[in-house]
């Protein structure tokens, strides 16, 4: 137990709690505060006081309580047993929570992160007499069927490198705590090593360097894929008001999504949406890989009515898990639902700190603090000479569903790729609502080429050109709201028809069809051809003199209209046989004409 | 050495109870005491003024030498050297029994309706704790409510937080009273239990209340918790936090399912602005405290389901949305926090429809695993889905109209405008008293969209249109 008192406590004010008589306390120490040992953090130091925000309810702490420091920074355990965990904000096991101390959450509950008794079956990959250094990998453990955990050499080791093995056990099992291998530095220190590390949440973990990001993360969602992609190592901010889908949204990218490992934050939001992750993960199957998706997701739940500290916190303890599994050389992608809730949370301690606010109370410092965030995203080279990646994709939940507060705009400044929630879609129950007008993707030209060798070269044009029809659109449909339809011509309506059946038959998608919720890239680029095929066959049919009421009524259009729940992404060559029917049906309204 | 310091070591429990006479400042509803023994965050206090009158508070903010301390019955009347104040050691507590359903009481506790206090099986700290999220158990019953466009649309799931976003004028407690009086678990054959709120309203709604209970024979199985609009409006602050904790003990110690009607949200959160500007805090939008997200999830999450225990809560709300603006903080934060919503609509009330819900911003979340084979029926998501898109395009086609006028619309446009009227008329009107199966909601479904030729319905499938579409 951490015995070295820091100081009393003067004041409490909510989770800010100020005490004093401080004169040895480290700043973002990691401190317990009175008997019932109540997690907090060191977040300001004035002399011989000091502030310390607290991550459990405060009731009951009272000027005089003692403070412990414990001398270290607020850390992660990162270790085998992560993956398949549900965390709070600090990273405490919640199901192990619950075994100790009920269905309710009781303060001052403590367990270790990673449980210490599970034995893992440990395979050295390193020999005695090898030379290693500091990202390099010790030895493995199976941690679940689809992930190899890698047990790294730290970061950051005491003495000066190169290091020598002098030491390493044989495969077997062994606790994450017991020692596998004993490092000789330089000097002739000895540093033995377990399969436990901490590291500080609130710093970034060192890499090689950062590398451009070519390869796109693909989401399954056609919308994103097509018309906005997201690169590995990129991010991205989801902002819509409430009920525009932004969970729901989240949820059908980390089941889908091709990342190794998935980091689902729950900060700030509904308890329900938690449970029901971990009721349908472990059910739901990864098609890439056969095996159940639970086996590679890491869940933090903070859910709003717990304390708010620890939901600033929930954020860094989510990114540091996700860049120690990068470093083990995985594609990683984190969900953040949400961060307004975050910047909230923030806003709160800052107002209880009684600081200076700046736009909407929320603190002067919440630039930097989202810039921080997004920046510890990208694609890496690893110490150990692997690569891996870290993808943010952040939620955004602005107040009233209005993109010009503080948090959304900040937050754009500071992502490369932006996917906007349209509250009207979501009226219509258009799901996914990303506005194809307010989005956008920074990341299209450096993921093209991957796109275009999957593509036959084709993908760039493609969507550059349903691009231009739905922006051509939009002028039609101004014109229409005013005449009506009937007063454009065909050449015109048949714009608005191909737009219609593209959103209709393409960018909706339904998260619960089990043919429908994840399209390969092959089904989208068939998809999509099909589609343009229609709109150039069709325009020069139109321009023939084919009425467009004989083009909608063509039964391959029904087809078409119904393609996303009939063909199977295992079965893609379906939409051939669809394109022959097309031609078809094209050709014989066509020839009607002709003959004339 | 200062006093204080020296009583570090000594136990606290010992101090509680110790009495203070003389406040150093009163200010609205807080009371500022100097020169106390260390008094705990949160704790409960007694104050009682020169004549011997009894008042509960809580402290707000402690330190070494002045202690904050908010009294829930008002300060009105209190002296600064005649104040007596007592520190208990405790966080406020609730004594909780089922003797409290059909009994009337105040936002505290205490009974108004002249009887005896209700004796307690347990005490209970009123700020509860969280649900630990992986002992909650997913809500996925569905409750026929009676009424076609919740029932149909905007599904309610026992264990679901669904709140009314309303206006002044609009008849959202004749809604929630409807609702309080059909609502039935398909499934299990079980009476709701009703643990009723009323912040800050007046006596008259709260009398509506009470007659539609008793009318519909139900008195007796609900608890009632008044804090009136002439009452301090301090003690709105409390009053759902000792609702919530009655809830909580009959549904997850007593396993009742329990029916929890908060109304009004909007007054709740302008008694915590009314505390934060006295306390001089730094406001965010609108005044309102920078906290106010958190402390509405400290309430509404407060509901839902506990794996191995059979009772549950479900929260139905009642928010007046001030100017009828959706995008106010109040009903904003709320959004963000409930599981869905139910959206009054001015328009639709103008035009006599009653319940003027708008389908279209209104949204059940808990819908989706609520609903279908097994549950209601089989065509349920996808009608309902359908429903959506087809009432969406009306409102496209009637702005159209008040453009051009209607005879310039095209045949299917006026379709449209047949399907959109009978929707309002038949589907979502209904009487006040009458109550509907999911059958007849589901069936009057379908006739609405046998007005729209079957080529425009492509959210349902061809065996759905086969069996359902224009029988």
């Amino acid at each position: 137990m951490p015995q070295r008192i820091v100081g009393q406590v003067k004041r409490v004010n909510g989770p800010v709690i100020t005490i004093k008589g401080v004169t040895d306390a480290m700043m973002m120490e990691l401190v317990h505060v009175g008997e019932q040992m109540l997690v907090g953090e060191l977040v300001k130091l004035d002399g011989e006081q000091a502030i310390v925000q607290v991550y459990e309810e405060a009731t009951g702490i009272a000027p005089g309580d003692n403070v412990y420091g414990t001398g270290m920074p607020l850390s992660v355990e990162l270790a085998p047993g992560l993956i398949g965990t549900i965390y709070d904000g600090i990273q405490r096991p919640l199901e192990r929570l619950r075994d100790l101390g009920g269905d309710l959450i009781k303060r001052g509950v403590g367990s270790p992160s990673v449980d210490r008794r599970k034995m893992w079956e440990y395979e050295p990959v390193v020999r005695v007499g090898d030379q290693v250094g500091p990202g390099f990998t010790l030895g493995t453990v199976k941690e679940t069927e689809r992930v190899e955990h890698r047990v790294l050499v730290p970061p950051v080791l005491s003495g000066t490198g190169p290091y020598t093995v002098i030491r390493t056990v044989s495969p077997g099992s062994y606790a994450v705590d017991a020692i596998i291998c004993s490092l000789k530095d330089q000097e002739g220190h000895e540093i033995a090593l377990s399969m436990l590390q901490k590291w500080p949440i609130r710093v970034p973990r060192p890499v090689s360097e950062r590398k451009a990001l070519r390869v796109p993360l693909i989401t399954g969602q056609r919308v994103i894929d097509m018309l906005f992609p997201l690169a590995k190592g990129g991010t991205v901010a989801i902002p819509g008001g409430f009920g525009t889908g932004k969970t729901m949204t989240q949820h059908a990218i980390a089941r889908w999504c091709d990342a190794d490992i998935i980091v689902y934050i729950g900060c700030g939001e509904r308890g329900n949406e938690m449970t029901d992750v971990l009721r349908e993960f472990p059910h739901l199957i990864d098609p890439r890989t056969g095996r159940s998706l639970m086996e590679r997701t890491i869940l933090i739940a903070n859910t709003s009515n717990m304390p708010v500290s620890a939901r600033e916190a929930s954020i860094y303890t989510g990114i540091t898990l996700a860049e120690y599994y990068r470093d083990q050389g995985y594609h990683v992608a984190i969900m953040a639902d949400s961060t307004s809730r975050w910047a909230e949370a923030l806003r709160e301690l800052s107002g209880r700190m009684e600081e200076m606010p700046a736009e909407e109370g929320f603190p002067a410092y919440l630039p930097t603090r989202i810039a921080e965030f997004y920046e510890r995203a990208g694609y890496m080279a690893t110490l150990g000479n692997s690569e891996g990646s870290v993808s943010i994709i952040g939620a955004v939940s602005p107040p009233g569903g209005d993109f010009s507060e503080p948090v959304t705009q900040h937050t754009k400044r500071f992502v490369r790729c932006f996917w906007g929630l349209d509250r009207s879609l979501a009226s219509a129950r258009h799901y996914p609502a990303i506005s194809w007008l307010e989005s956008y993707s920074e990341y299209i030209d450096e993921v093209a080429p991957w796109w275009e060798t999957q593509s036959d070269g084709s993908w760039l044009e493609s969507r550059r050109e349903i691009m231009e029809l739905l922006q051509r659109e939009v002028r039609l449909q101004q014109i229409v709201k005013l005449v009506g339809p009937d007063a454009l011509p065909d050449s015109q309506n048949f714009i608005l028809e191909v737009c219609a059946l593209f959103k209709t038959a393409f960018l909706q998608q339904n998260a619960f069809d089990d043919i429908d919720r994840y399209s390969t890239v092959g089904k989208q680029m068939g998809m999509l051809r099909l589609i343009l095929s229609y709109w150039h066959l069709g325009a020069a049919a139109i321009a023939k003199g084919v009425t467009m009421v004989k083009l909608k009524r063509m039964k391959v259009v029904q087809e078409i209209a119904r393609m996303r729940f009939t063909v199977s992404n295992e079965q893609a060559e379906d939409l051939d046989r669809i394109q022959i029917r097309l031609e078809r049906a094209m050709s014989q309204l066509g020839g009607i004409y002709e003959e004339r | 050495m200062r006093n204080g310091e020296v009583l570090v070591g000594l136990d606290r429990a010992l101090l509680s109870g110790r009495e203070y006479v003389g406040a150093s400042r009163i200010d609205g509803p807080l009371v500022y005491m100097r020169n106390t023994h260390p008094i705990g965050y949160g704790e409960l206090v007694e104050c009682l003024d020169s004549n011997g009158h009894r008042r509960t508070g809580q402290v707000l903010d402690t330190s070494d030498d002045v202690v904050v301390v908010q009294l829930f019955e008002g300060t009105s009347g209190l002296t600064l050297p005649g104040t007596r104040v007592r520190f208990m050691g405790e966080p406020l507590t609730l004594p909780v029994s089922e003797q409290m359903l059909g009994r009337v009481l105040n936002g505290l506790g205490y009974p108004r309706d002249g009887g005896s206090l209700p004796k307690g099986e347990d005490e209970l700290d009123v700020n509860g704790l969280p649900i630990n999220p992986t002992a909650r158990e997913y809500p996925r019953d569905f409750i026929q409510t009676g009424i076609s466009v919740i029932d149909g649309l905007t599904t309610l799931i026992q264990g679901q937080k669904l709140p009314i976003f309303s206006g002044n004028g609009l008849p959202h407690n004749q809604l929630a009273a409807q609702i309080a009086r059909q609502a039935k678990v398909l499934a299990a054959d079980q009476e709701f239990a009703i643990v009723f709120a009323a912040m800050g309203v007046k006596y008259d709604v709260a009398r509506f209340f009470i007659d539609s209970f008793e009318h519909s024979g139900v008195l007796e199985n609900v608890a009632l918790f008044l804090s009136l609009a002439d009452d301090p409006s301090i003690e709105r602050t409390i009053t759902p936090r000792t609702a919530l904790t009655l809830a909580e003990h009959l549904a997850f110690t007593k396993g009742k399912h329990v029916l929890v009607i908060m109304t009004d949200m909007t007054n709740y959160c302008e008694s915590l602005r009314e505390i934060s500007t006295l306390r001089g805090e730094i406001p965010s939008r609108k005044g309102y405290p920078g906290y106010l997200y958190s402390n509405l999830a400290e309430l509404y999450e407060r509901s839902g389901k506990i794996t191995g225990r059979d009772g549950s809560i479900t929260q139905l709300p009642i928010l007046t949305m001030p100017n009828d603006d959706i995008g106010h903080p109040i009903p904003d934060l709320t959004g963000y926090i409930t599981e869905g919503q139910i959206v009054f609509d001015r328009e639709m009330h103008g035009r006599g429809i009653y319940p003027p819900v708008n389908g279209l911003p209104s949204l059940s979340r808990l819908m989706k695993d609520g609903i279908g084979e097994g549950m209601t029926r089989k065509d349920h998501p996808h009608l309902a889905n359908q429903l959506f898109a087809s009432y969406s395009h009306v409102k496209d086609v009637r702005n159209l109209a008040s453009v051009i006028g209607e005879e310039e619309l095209t045949a299917l446009d006026h379709q449209y405008l047949e399907f959109g009227s009978f929707f309002e008329k038949q589907f979502v009107t209904q009487s006040f008293t009458e109550n509907r199966s999911i059958e007849q909601t589901l069936d009057l479904g379908w006739k609405a969209l046998a007005e729209l030729p079957p080529e425009e319905l492509q959210r349902v499938t061809d065996e759905e249109l086969a069996e359902y579409y224009g029988r």
